[in-house]
């Protein structure tokens, strides 16, 4: 089997020239090759992340579980914001673990291609695998913060409604819309500095621009297609209509989230293919 | 199918750097600030922009190769030679598909590895034995691959002790030799390998060389960018001179390196001279090749002494700083080095000024046969002031000697029966 691959590869022929357009957006036979890279990265990205660190995954729970409790004090119990009949500290801490997600994702996305800058000028690879690894290793992250969540269920003594089922469902919208922004932002990253520096700030003002402190029955009827524009909304709202049964699946939500996080994810693969080109001359 | 291993026509890459304009007075400094976030990203644009109607030789765009073409046939050793600035690892990074060529096109056949860096990958926070299997997957081999070579890395790393230990706790030297291991068991039908070998002792280098002997010899294709003329020639057969982005020369190995060595070299006049940049400390201004009774001659009796008088002119105090000279063998084999701290490891210091001096050289140990001569001024440890590499080429004439080696000496030979 190995012998196999191997000829198969010994026969390949590379043609390098300016004008060749690749046929696919994605060349899925190429990041096949390059699977066990792939693994690589994700599984360094996951070992070294708290290497060296008293906490380890511990700092996973500690962001969420630490929002959590400064929401629920500030917004809570000072502003009285309005959680949909649930404990307010459980009503924030589900929108806090896939927001958390999402926004470790971006940000570790965005610094990926200028991190692995001695990388990309000295040994070709997928580029793509560089911003979708993270999207992966966060995964990790991701899945520890929600055995709180399970553990805070039980505490409040909250039950789940048989539509948990579709948890996968937001989770992998979820991951869509941090690869497709992830691909944007590392692109336009390599190039304008810029993007670092300013993401921490924009991912906090879109925090306020998404359901996490709040909910969105809060926010008026009409307006609710446009700010379901941002597909993290749908997610979040999918979560707690799930797991604390605040409301419905709000489906038309979900709907508009992944037509955006489809397109993010579509214009994203085309603009980083357009540049990847370039990365290694402007890293 | 044809037995072409790689094809490169035409091959030309531009790359726009950055002009940086500065401003005189305080006022144009403003205006320069308030301006700068519009500017900054024009500029930031324009690095991945180039219009067809503007003029290609604008002065913040240059031109790493022009019309590079070649063939190299299945299982050739190519040795890729040239200055600093000449193209060579931008002619890599193509063929690696790290950058992309502005025109012309490559076509590979085969499996393509590139070793432009050792350790490329390394996480200091990974063990040895994690880090193997990641640098060897970026390098472009599955993990079956790594898990089949794993023993045999390790053995020739000689790190089998601390394989399970963080790279960060290696010594700087041990985390190399792990890195080339690595790489040295990569299997591709293409290697191409840049200025590598500059790494680790000495006995680890000769082991790497022996490394990519065996490569070669099992008819894989390898091009090899190296400055170190001996490898080069101890490893290809076939060189290729690059000059100024384009290709001087191409063919045999050691013909190739003659050129490249003798191209900056004078071969007529005795001395050569160099203007005066004010801009830096010090520098060489003058190298001229003198015969046994000081006059200016570039052959000499190889039975004599010869000497070189090399002036220079230091702009400002110089602290411990020394002169050497190399010579070599017009394949660039280096047949002796030497400065003027060799003996009692002192180092001059001197105020500004024009200074000569004057060295001897025993031509009567050096075999017969055409040298290049090569000065350099420095502060050890410190920096390289000057360098004028392969300036003079001089003749050491005589009997033809019939011994084999460079040196000519006579050795004394004491029989006693026991």
């Amino acid at each position: 089997m190995a012998g196999k691959s191997k000829t198969d590869r010994s026969l390949e022929i590379t043609v390098i020239n300016p004008s060749a357009r690749k046929r696919q957006l994605i060349n899925w036979r190429e990041l096949w090759q390059y699977k066990d890279l792939f693994w690589f990265l994700i599984w360094r990205d996951i070992k070294t992340r708290y290497a060296q660190s008293v906490l380890g995954v511990g700092w996973a729970i500690i962001q969420p579980v630490f929002s959590m409790i400064v929401f629920t004090v500030v917004f809570g119990n000072l502003a009285q914001v309005n959680s949909e009949g649930v404990p307010y500290a459980i009503f924030s801490y589900t929108a806090l673990v896939p927001w958390t997600y999402f926004s470790t994702s971006l940000t570790s996305a965005s610094g990926s291609l200028i991190s692995a800058k001695n990388m990309l000028t000295k040994v070709y690879f997928p580029r793509l695998v560089i911003p979708i690894s993270p999207v992966l290793a966060t995964l990790i992250d991701f899945g520890v913060s929600f055995l709180i969540l399970i553990g805070m269920m039980f505490w409040f003594g909250i039950a789940p409604t048989l539509t948990v089922l579709y948890i996968p469902l937001f989770v992998l919208l979820m991951m869509l819309t941090a690869a497709g922004v992830g691909m944007w932002l590392t692109a336009l990253a390599i190039q304008y500095r810029d993007i670092r520096y300013g993401l921490n700030f924009f991912v906090r003002l879109l925090m306020y621009g998404s359901p996490v402190i709040y909910a969105t029955s809060s926010i008026p009827e009409k307006y609710h297609y446009y700010y379901a524009l941002n597909p993290m909304v749908g997610v979040i709202e999918g979560f707690r209509a799930v797991l604390l049964n605040t409301r419905e699946v709000p489906w038309d939500l979900l709907g508009i989230g992944t037509a955006m996080a489809v397109l993010f994810f579509i214009t994203g693969a085309i603009y980083f293919r357009k540049m990847e080109n370039v990365f290694a001359d402007v890293a | 199918m044809s037995d072409l291993s790689i094809q490169v026509k035409d091959l030309s890459k531009r790359y726009r750097i950055g002009i940086d304009d500065t401003k005189d007075t305080f006022a144009e400094t403003i205006g320069h600030w308030i301006s700068s976030p519009v500017r900054n990203y024009r500029r930031l644009r324009q690095l991945t922009k180039f219009s067809d109607q503007e003029n290609t030789e604008m002065q913040d765009v240059i031109w790493a190769l022009k019309n590079v073409s070649f063939d190299i046939k299945k299982g050739e050793v190519v040795g890729i030679i040239g200055r600093n600035g000449a193209g060579k690892s931008t002619l890599l990074k193509i063929l690696s598909r790290i950058t992309h060529p502005t025109d012309g096109s490559v076509v590979l056949s085969g499996r393509v590895s590139s070793l432009l860096e050792v350790g490329t990958g390394f996480h200091p926070e990974l063990t040895g034995r994690e880090n193997i299997f990641l640098n060897g997957t970026i390098l472009g081999m599955t993990k079956t691959e790594v898990e089949l070579k794993f023993d045999e890395i390790v053995e020739f790393s000689g790190v089998k002790k601390f394989i399970d230990t963080p790279v960060k706790f290696y010594s700087s030297g041990m985390a190399v030799r792990l890195a080339f291991s690595v790489a040295a068991h990569l299997e591709p039908e293409i290697l191409l390998v840049d200025e590598v070998l500059a790494v680790g002792d000495a006995e680890f280098q000769n082991k790497c060389l022996g490394k990519m002997e065996d490569v070669a010899a099992y008819g894989r294709t390898v091009l090899f960018v190296s400055h170190n003329m001996s490898a080069i020639s101890r490893l290809c057969k076939r060189g290729i001179w690059m000059d100024g982005g384009s290709v001087a020369e191409d063919g045999p190995v050691s013909k190739v390196i003659q050129s490249y060595l003798f191209s900056g070299a004078s071969e007529s006049n005795p001395i050569v001279e160099y203007p005066i940049d004010d801009l830096l400390e010090g520098q060489i201004t003058s190298i001229e090749s003198l015969d046994l009774h000081g006059n200016p001659s570039l052959v000499h009796l190889s039975e004599n002494l010869f000497s070189l008088r090399i002036r220079y002119h230091l702009s400002q105090e110089l602290r411990n700083y020394r002169l050497g000279v190399v010579i070599r063998t017009p394949d660039g084999y280096e047949v002796l080095t030497r400065t003027n701290s060799d003996l009692d490891n002192s180092l001059w210091t001197d105020g500004e000024g024009d200074y000569s001096l004057k060295v001897d050289i025993p031509g009567q140990l050096i075999k017969p046969g055409q040298y290049l001569i090569t000065v350099f001024l420095g502060q050890p440890g410190v920096k390289q002031l000057d360098k004028k590499e392969n300036a003079l080429a001089v003749r050491l004439d005589g009997k033809t000697f019939t011994g084999q080696g460079l040196i000519i000496t006579h050795l004394d030979w004491k029989k006693e029966k026991l």
